[in-house]
């Protein structure tokens, strides 16, 4: 019983990514075939030589069938993937390990989500019949429980945790507005984040993740095969994945300052990947930021910072554009929105530009270090699941 | 001997200023205050709670059937009773039913319990709605009662003993509500006054005979009328001695209806020593009287949390009570409205929903709310006891204001509680001031109605601060500061 890995063994060697935003002129079937079709062409493909299919989406769409139907796909395995917000991240997942076990040559994983055709503001899951003893706070709400239970624990006054929460929100506005494919691409002052109104508990507008249609495709090969479709693959290190059992919800000994879920599938990345001091062998890292509490204890379960220390390194700019580490560095989630069946790509993709030194000038960090990492989570503090992905320009 | 084993009242905690109507309107209102169930409550709701005391007062009694009197129904067709009897973990074996409809049912339902026999929680519980600015807007109140009947036996004291009851009916339309009418409408007061009069004084002399009492012998009455004006003048000609009438709660609750006479009954017991001769009058196409004696148990009986204990409120705006009784509807939030609750799940869930049963790991003794088949600690499978938990008080350890979730009367005040003894919930608070709360305060449950969907009402348990005496407390001291 172990978790080994397939370090070295996949490479991704095509990546698409659709601007993310308010697409009202575009169905999902559009912005599937966009992302499909420049992934393709990267890997200099086409569709009828890709073996497999794994395709996410939290709640556009159902089966296979959703993928199958724009793309013209013609008695192609094609399975659809679902898991919270780590949607996107799990149809590579699955694509590479279908690839890593020799079942299939060639894989796919697009992740597509449709949400402003709702007419409702945030994300809204439909839920199966149920008792109505759920609850029914919004994520902002659950999230919003982390920013006091942190500053108490760790001693940091309330002034001084918003100044904390606004640098990251005004860092990864900075990154997003240098990146043409983001919903918002327009820096953010402190003041404004800070004068925006309340959602949830202290936070404010500017402290959310916005809500934006998008879809990203990877395709993935044997790592020996890498060199037929592209100059500069990314191989796959690391793909860790960690489900909690929903009981911190209920167990009297979580203190909403850290998320057990995140520090397992790092810890089971790390281990894969040979990574023992993430902060200084890693070039960048893409998390999910989807409340800006979330990003501030994600450095410390990610092993950026040491506990109760991030919120000095975020003050110190440790993780801006120009620092130690690069976190965020295409804008995040809190740029990007959260179509929650892409996002997990978007983050490798832009791994994808930034390990190739495809990134714009102005946002493209040192990458000599050679290695990058996403992290994706889906579900609520004490009732969550988080993916932790490393990959790197070189074997070995 | 046959009576009452326990009562208790339950009153909302919100308190709506009359005067609030007349700033608002320009007129109406008048002084004082009302009683104001909030926007999660209902008359099943506030019947509970209500059910909740009085069963605390009563620890040893084995309740065989539960009646349930309104004239504002959450359900027609449907039992409402039944989701009484879920929320209060009661046995299937019990007869669970309805009084529905006339004013007189609470006091008819209270009367044919004691003249019956087993043990019957009596519970009635009343909503009273009236069109902005007008008289039956100020004048009602909400709120409930709850009366444990039964013979005397040992663990089931009878406090107060039956001694005389009367009712003397008529057919007049004094005040009357059609099906589906949040307004009640009434005909001019004066012909009504002159028929309640002689109804009363001979069912009030029948009472009395039969309770073989002289009218200023009794202690203690208690009258009570949607008709105001003729609760007054009857107060007036019973013979009463100084000082017998009781507080009609006017000017601190209003009239709550089929609740009313156990309300002030319940009240009127609180207080009582042994021997004092206690009656009830209701007034309402007819009139109806019940005379009881407080027996020597009445000394050592604690009520659970006295309706004294209740009577002061926190102040909701006439704006948002308006809101709260759909005379006005603000915007909601811009979110999707709640899925109705589906049957088979709810009735799988039905310990856990009505009751908050949970369960707690035998071995590592983690408690699961809700309840769980496999331990989170340890792994161990259906090795669970249930785990009853409506009457345990906790802490918040954590909370948030959610301002965007869907709510009928935003925002969501939700606090992370651990309780007392062991286990966790994270759970929605009632009751409460969102600028007020803060970590560490203290928290009971109560039984609440989140939503309602396709007209099925989701009922559950919030958390509400705990303002008086714990749910385990004697009331001991509350009764001394009350006493007379």
């Amino acid at each position: 019983m172990a978790s080994h890995g397939i370090r070295d063994r996949v490479a991704i060697v095509g990546m698409g990514c659709t601007p993310f935003g308010e697409h009202w002129d575009k169905g999902l079937d559009d912005l599937i075939v966009d992302a499909s079709t420049e992934a393709l062409g990267g890997a200099g493909i086409t569709k009828d030589e890709v073996d497999a299919f794994w395709f996410g989406t939290a709640q556009s769409g159902m089966s296979g069938i959703t993928l199958a139907r724009p793309l013209q796909l013609q008695g192609k395995p094609v399975t659809r993937v679902e898991n919270y917000c780590t949607t996107g991240s799990e149809a590579l997942r699955a694509a590479a390990y279908a690839v890593a076990s020799g079942a299939y040559d060639v894989a796919m994983a697009v992740g597509a989500e449709k949400v402003k055709d709702s007419g409702y503001q945030g994300l809204n899951a439909v839920n199966p019949p149920g008792d109505g003893t759920a609850r029914t706070l919004t994520a902002a709400a659950m999230f919003s429980m982390v920013a006091p239970a942190y500053a108490k624990k760790y001693g940091v006054d309330e002034e001084t945790l918003t100044d904390v929460l606004a640098t990251i929100s005004a860092k990864n506005h900075f990154n997003g507005a240098r990146n043409p494919r983001a919903q918002f691409r327009r820096e953010v002052s402190k003041e404004t984040i800070c004068a925006s109104p309340r959602v949830a508990g202290t936070l404010g507008v500017f402290d959310c993740a916005g809500v934006a249609d998008g879809a990203a495709a990877a395709v993935v090969v044997r790592a020996e095969d890498a060199g037929r479709y592209t100059d500069k693959p990314l191989y796959i290190k690391a793909l860790s994945f960690a489900a909690g059992s929903g009981s911190g919800l209920i167990d009297p000994d979580y203190d909403y300052t850290h998320f057990p879920e995140c520090e397992l599938a790092a810890r089971d990345a790390y281990a894969q990947a040979g990574i023992t001091d993430p902060r200084r062998q890693l070039a960048l890292a893409e998390v999910h930021d989807c409340f800006t509490p979330t990003e501030l204890v994600l450095m410390e379960d990610l092993g950026f910072a040491g506990r109760g220390e991030a919120w000095k390194e975020v003050l110190a700019g440790t993780f801006a554009l120009d620092g130690e580490l690069p976190v965020n560095p295409d804008g995040g989630l809190k740029s990007f929105g959260h179509p929650v069946g892409a996002s997990g790509l978007r983050m490798f993709f832009e791994c994808w530009l930034q390990l190739r030194r495809e990134a714009p000038a102005e946002r493209q960090v040192p990458v000599e270090r050679g290695l990058a990492l996403t992290h994706n989570l889906g579900g609520y503090p004490g009732e969550m699941v988080s993916f932790v992905s490393v990959v790197g320009t070189a074997l070995g | 001997m046959r009576g009452l084993i326990s009562a208790a009242g339950y009153l909302p905690y919100w308190r709506l200023q009359r005067s609030d109507v007349q700033a608002f309107l320009g007129s109406g209102g008048g002084r004082g205050t009302r009683a104001v169930a909030s926007h999660d409550e209902d008359t099943t709701t506030m019947g509970v709670e209500a059910a909740r005391l009085a069963l605390r007062g009563a620890p040893g009694a084995a309740v065989d059937g539960l009646w349930f009197a309104t004239t504002s129904p959450a359900y027609l067709d449907k039992t409402n009773a039944t989701a009484v009897v879920a929320a209060l973990r009661l046995p299937a074996e019990v007869g669970a039913f309805d009084f529905g409809g006339g004013l007189r049912s609470g006091l008819g339902a209270l009367m044919a319990a004691l003249r019956g026999t087993g043990t019957t929680l009596v519970v009635a519980a009343d909503q009273r709605d009236g069109l902005p600015g007008g008289a039956d807007e100020s004048f009602g109140g909400d709120g409930a009662a709850a009366l444990v009947v039964g013979d005397d036996g040992p663990g089931t004291p009878v406090v107060a003993e039956l001694r005389g009851v009367a009712s003397a009916s008529d057919e007049f339309v004094d005040r009357w509500r059609t099906p589906g009418e949040r307004r009640s409408k009434a005909w001019e007061e004066r012909f009504a006054e002159t028929r309640y009069l002689p109804l009363a004084r001979d069912a009030w002399a029948r009472a009395c005979k039969a309770a073989g009492v002289e009218a200023g012998d009794v202690t203690k009455v208690a009258v009570c009328s949607m008709h105001g004006r003729a609760a007054k003048a009857v107060a007036g000609k019973l013979g009463l001695a100084e000082g017998a009438l009781a507080d009609d709660l006017a000017a601190t609750v209003g009239q709550t209806g089929t609740a009313h006479p156990g309300l002030l009954l319940a009240a009127m017991l609180e207080r009582a020593r042994p021997g004092d001769v206690l009656a009830v009058v209701n007034l309402a196409d007819g009139a109806d009287v019940l005379v009881l004696r407080a027996t020597a148990a009445v000394s050592s009986w604690r009520p659970a949390r006295p309706v004294a204990d209740q009577l002061a409120g926190g102040a909701v705006s006439y704006g948002r009570f308006l809101s709260w009784r759909q005379m006005l509807t603000p915007e909601p939030p811009r979110r999707p409205e709640p899925q109705r609750v589906s049957t088979p799940a709810a009735w799988r869930a039905e310990d856990w929903k009505f009751g908050f049963v949970g369960t707690r790991d035998r071995t590592s003794g983690a408690v699961h709310l809700p309840p769980s088949r496999v331990s989170m600690r340890g792994g161990a499978v259906d090795d669970m006891e249930a785990l009853p938990m409506a009457d345990a008080v906790g802490t918040v350890v954590t909370y948030t204001v959610d301002r965007l979730a869907y709510s009928p009367s935003p925002p969501i005040v939700f606090a992370v509680v651990d309780f007392d003894g062991g286990g966790r919930f994270p759970v929605e608070l009632t009751d409460v001031d969102a600028e007020r709360i803060a970590i560490g305060d203290r928290v009971e449950m109560t039984f609440r109605r989140l939503f309602s969907a396709d007209g099925i009402h989701d009922y559950f348990w919030k958390g509400r601060p705990l303002r008086s005496a714990t749910p385990e407390g004697d009331g001991t001291a509350a009764r001394a500061a009350t006493a007379d």
